[in-house]
């Protein structure tokens, strides 16, 4: 049920518009456990005042329509999505709908799953779908109102389409435009009807980007772009190993250097302060800075293998437990045992990281790619002293984020806000982040190690499986905690493992967490735990069929009885790449192979079949995705499209060369030539097929993820024989 | 002081002649749309073009500019093969998060002045020092050649 209110447009910031409204709708969904890994809050721990009024559509006297999005624009499509909800409703011209970012509100743009504003997880479209098509429904109920009022004929009677309102009987119209006036001093109405699905002329069709134009010609604006008048650019010197701290900094030659105004210790490092980046850049490289390294972490990731290899041989926190595998391994002839590994993973956005804050006397604002406004603005109020509702956010768009701009700690929002405080607010500080600072900078993808153990039955099935898990918590000690880690269980790092869908009767998976030991700032990288699970469990099922001796895609059909939409994308990518036909073969002494993989993550079921040629010198090319996804109802199919591709792409990128290393506790890796990252000339063909559905819709920036790496090994394996237990892949195939 | 031609008006900029052209566009001319990246000239968001060729502007001081011609993003509406690009970008919805999109449609921008009619291995050739983290290589492979059959 929704609660409309209008917003008066003395309250609106954008005066002169003709209708404004704002639709709450009560939180159902705010104490529901999330189900798949992605942010959430801790209810009144993060709660923050609402810093302005706002609404989610505005209709101007010009005839614009302009969507307010809550979520941030990351790539992901959102705000061509949130954008065909409303308009669907409202029967606008898709031509005149624009978007604009919100500001901070937990009163209006609170993600109805976490009860919290932020984007992640998915949820976007999934959480607003029934919002936004509100907001629609009721801006168009209001501008009906109007016209019958004005017209003196029943509302009934009226139609409206592409931002005409139409009285056929008496041969009236009126734009939007036109009407908006009038439409703001109608009432709210109580209530009003959303679309019969079949009636729908937006959603499900494809609905042209709202972002391509200002994307395409440089003026998409992201805080890299932002200026302020006086605006002072900071530089920062970070500790060469975390948990390092400065004791004693030599900022002479820095401060020689024309342009630097300023050189200031933080708690993260020294800033170095000029009216540009590149001489802020200088003024960092004069730094002569003693480090205390007493206190940091100095481990290495070979020691982290080793450590996590002995843990894999120990019973950890149990996660799940069905029947009773120990018996069945005890009495099966036929078990099986496979370890993987998995690195620390940086997300490398394109725009590294950076954000703008300029301190008032009372009051501070915020310009940065905003992804987590609640928990953001009361850490930066945090450091400023202020209340959180002094804190104005406005979010731009982000150069990518993959989960990196939805920082647990906030920490390079923290970080600006140390320095602006610094200098006593006395310029607009903006932050840039280097490649280098952006790579070394920490907040990876966990590593994790996973230990798998099969029992098979006379058909070959499993009838036990144990899937031991190993690694950092990503939520332990940060404000998610609460909310995510449930008996010491940290639902991110065993999602995919421990709600896997084959029907085996004895299965037990466990976990131990490693956050004493290895000291790491880590954070979820899009998709999160099933960045590791799918591969440790979908490569792991993949060798029990070749054990079995039986096709890998009838195998998993087998054991998915019981889970439709897991065995639909199975089914529909199987036939879609013509799985029953051999592959053509490679001339030249060539071997070609092809693998699957399905896998739930963010409630949506997305399965790959990828097909490989290995060279006689063992060096492979993806040659051909294709992928079938039922993410429910599919709100713009060109826009799921394209984050399967993405998805596959990106995923690729991390399963072929993506690693990073500690030596010393020290970051190896510092730019895109040590932490390769893919190009066009690796990228394979892509054939994405979506099921058609009416299932409510579920997310698609991070499902098309997980199933890529599992599969590609399992081609290479059909290709080689050769089975990759470590990732990434690198040069193993030549090994 | 350094003098070249920026999108066809004649600047002058008093900067060291070892700062990055990157940066005196972006900080000192107010022209964003080409991205600081990797500063390395590994990811080719930093793409602009000094008479006519497509260069990392992030690893070119500008000292080495003057009295050239460049052009950035913000110029290639007004270039008959920047424009169809851009174009055909939108055609196929090319961008995501767009952040390297600009680097993107300027080596496309380049390969498609001196090869009106590239072959994919041609696109990779030309367009593999660009860096996409969205991966959105699979339309910009096809928006190239969709530019080049408007051209045609």
């Amino acid at each position: 049920m929704s609660i409309v209110t209008k917003v008066s447009r003395r309250d609106f910031l954008k005066a002169g518009a003709g209708l404004t409204l704002a639709v709450s709708i009560p939180s159902v969904f705010a104490n529901n456990k999330l189900k798949a890994g992605g942010p959430g809050l801790a209810g009144s721990a993060v709660e923050a005042g609402n810093f302005a009024p706002n609404a989610f559509v505005t209709i101007g006297s010009d005839n614009t329509v302009t969507v307010i999005s809550k979520h941030l624009e990351m790539g992901q499509g959102v705000y061509t999505g949130l954008a065909t909800l409303v308009a669907e409703e409202l029967d606008a011209d898709w031509s005149t709908v624009k978007v604009e970012g919100a500001g901070a509100s937990t009163k209006h743009y609170n993600n109805l799953f976490w009860g919290a504003q932020g984007t992640g997880g998915s949820t976007a479209i999934a959480n607003s779908f029934e919002q936004m098509r509100t907001a629609g429904a009721t801006a168009r109920a209001m501008l009906v109102n109007a016209a019958a009022a004005q017209w003196k004929v029943p509302a009934r009677e009226i139609t409206v389409s592409n931002s005409v309102v139409s009285h056929a009987k008496s041969n009236r119209k009126a734009t939007f435009g036109e009407l908006a006036e009038a439409a703001s001093e109608q009432t709210v109405p109580g209530e009003v009807n959303l679309k019969d699905p079949k009636d729908f002329k937006l959603i499900g069709k494809t609905a042209p980007r709202k972002d391509s134009t200002a994307k395409t010609n440089g003026t998409a604006m992201f805080t890299q772009d932002m200026k302020l008048p006086g605006m002072l650019v900071a530089v920062v010197a970070h500790p060469p190993k975390f948990g390092g701290t400065v004791k004693n900094v030599d900022d002479k030659a820095a401060r020689a250097i024309a342009g630097v105004s300023d050189v200031v210790t933080i708690p993260s490092g020294v800033a170095v302060l000029a009216t540009n980046y590149w001489t802020a850049k200088k003024g960092r490289d004069a730094l002569n800075i003693e480090w205390d390294l007493s206190t940091a972490y100095k481990g290495s990731s070979e020691q982290i293998a080793v450590d996590y290899t002995k843990l894999l041989g120990k019973r950890g926190t149990v996660v799940r437990q069905d029947g009773d595998t120990e018996s069945q391994f005890a009495r099966s002839e036929r078990t099986f045992e496979s370890d993987y590994h998995f690195p620390f993973l940086a997300h490398a956005s394109m725009e590294p990281l950076n954000c703008l804050i300029k301190l008032d006397r009372d009051s501070a604002e915020v310009w940065n790619g905003e992804q987590m406004q609640t928990a953001d603005q009361a850490a930066v109020a945090g450091v400023l002293g202020l209340d959180p509702e002094k804190v104005k956010l406005n979010m731009l768009y982000a150069g990518g984020s993959f989960g990196r701009r939805a920082n647990p700690q906030a920490d390079y929002l923290v970080e600006t806000a140390h320095i602006v405080k610094a200098i006593g607010g006395k310029a607009p500080v903006k932050l840039v982040w280097s490649r280098e600072d952006d790579m070394k900078g920490g907040y990876y993808r966990p590593v994790y190690a996973h230990r798998l153990r099969a029992a098979l039955g006379k058909n070959g099935l499993p009838v036990a499986w144990e899937n031991r898990i190993v690694g950092q918590s990503i939520a332990k000690g940060s404000p998610f905690e609460g909310f995510l880690v449930k008996d010491g269980v940290d639902a991110t790092s065993v999602e995919g493992s421990s709600n896997l869908p084959y029907q085996i009767p004895n299965m037990l998976v466990d976990l131990h967490t490693t956050n004493e030991q290895v000291r790491v700032p880590i954070q979820w990288w899009r998709a999160v735990g099933s960045t590791h699970t799918a591969y440790a469990t979908e490569v792991f099922v993949d060798e029990l069929a070749v054990q079995a001796k039986q096709d890998p895609v009838k195998y998993r059909a087998t054991l998915l009885t019981r889970h439709p939409r897991h065995a639909g994308v199975l089914k529909l990518v199987a036939e879609k790449a013509g799985w029953n036909k051999p592959l053509a073969p490679a001339g030249d002494g060539a071997k070609r192979g092809r693998g699957i993989a399905v896998h739930e993550s963010f409630n949506s079921f997305v399965a790959q079949v990828v097909e490989v040629t290995v060279q006689k010198d063992r060096n492979f090319k993806v040659d051909r995705v294709v992928c079938a996804v039922d993410c429910g109802v599919v709100v713009n199919p060109d826009v799921v499209k394209a984050q399967m591709e993405g998805g596959i792409g990106f995923a690729l990128a991390a399963a072929l060369t993506g690693e990073i290393t500690l030596k010393d506790g020290e970051v190896q890796q510092s730019n895109y030539h040590d932490y390769p990252v893919l190009r066009i000339n690796e990228m394979p063909k892509v054939e994405v097929h979506m099921v058609q559905s009416g299932e409510k819709p579920t997310g698609v920036g991070e499902p098309g993820v997980p199933p890529l790496a599992p599969a590609l090994a399992n081609a290479l394996f059909n290709a080689t024989g050769k089975r990759i237990r470590k990732l990434p892949i690198g040069e193993q195939l030549k090994a | 002081m350094v003098d070249f031609v920026l999108n066809g008006k004649a600047v002058s900029v008093n900067v060291d002649g070892d700062t990055p052209l990157l940066w005196v566009l972006r900080d000192d001319l107010d022209m964003t749309g080409t991205k600081f990246g990797c500063g390395m000239g590994l990811c080719g968001a930093c793409t602009a073009h000094v008479d006519g060729e497509p260069v990392r502007s992030c690893s070119t001081p500008v000292s080495t500019v003057a009295g050239k011609k460049v052009s950035t993003i913000e110029a290639m509406q007004n270039d008959k093969v920047g424009s169809a690009v851009q174009a055909a970008w939108q055609k196929l919805d090319v961008v995501q998060c767009g952040y390297c999109q600009s680097g993107q449609i300027m080596s496309a921008t380049a390969l498609l002045a001196s090869n009106p009619k590239p072959t994919d291995d041609d696109i990779d050739a030309a367009m593999a020092g660009n860096v996409c983290r969205c991966a959105t290589y699979v339309r910009i492979r096809a928006a190239i050649h969709e530019a080049a059959k408007t051209l045609a």
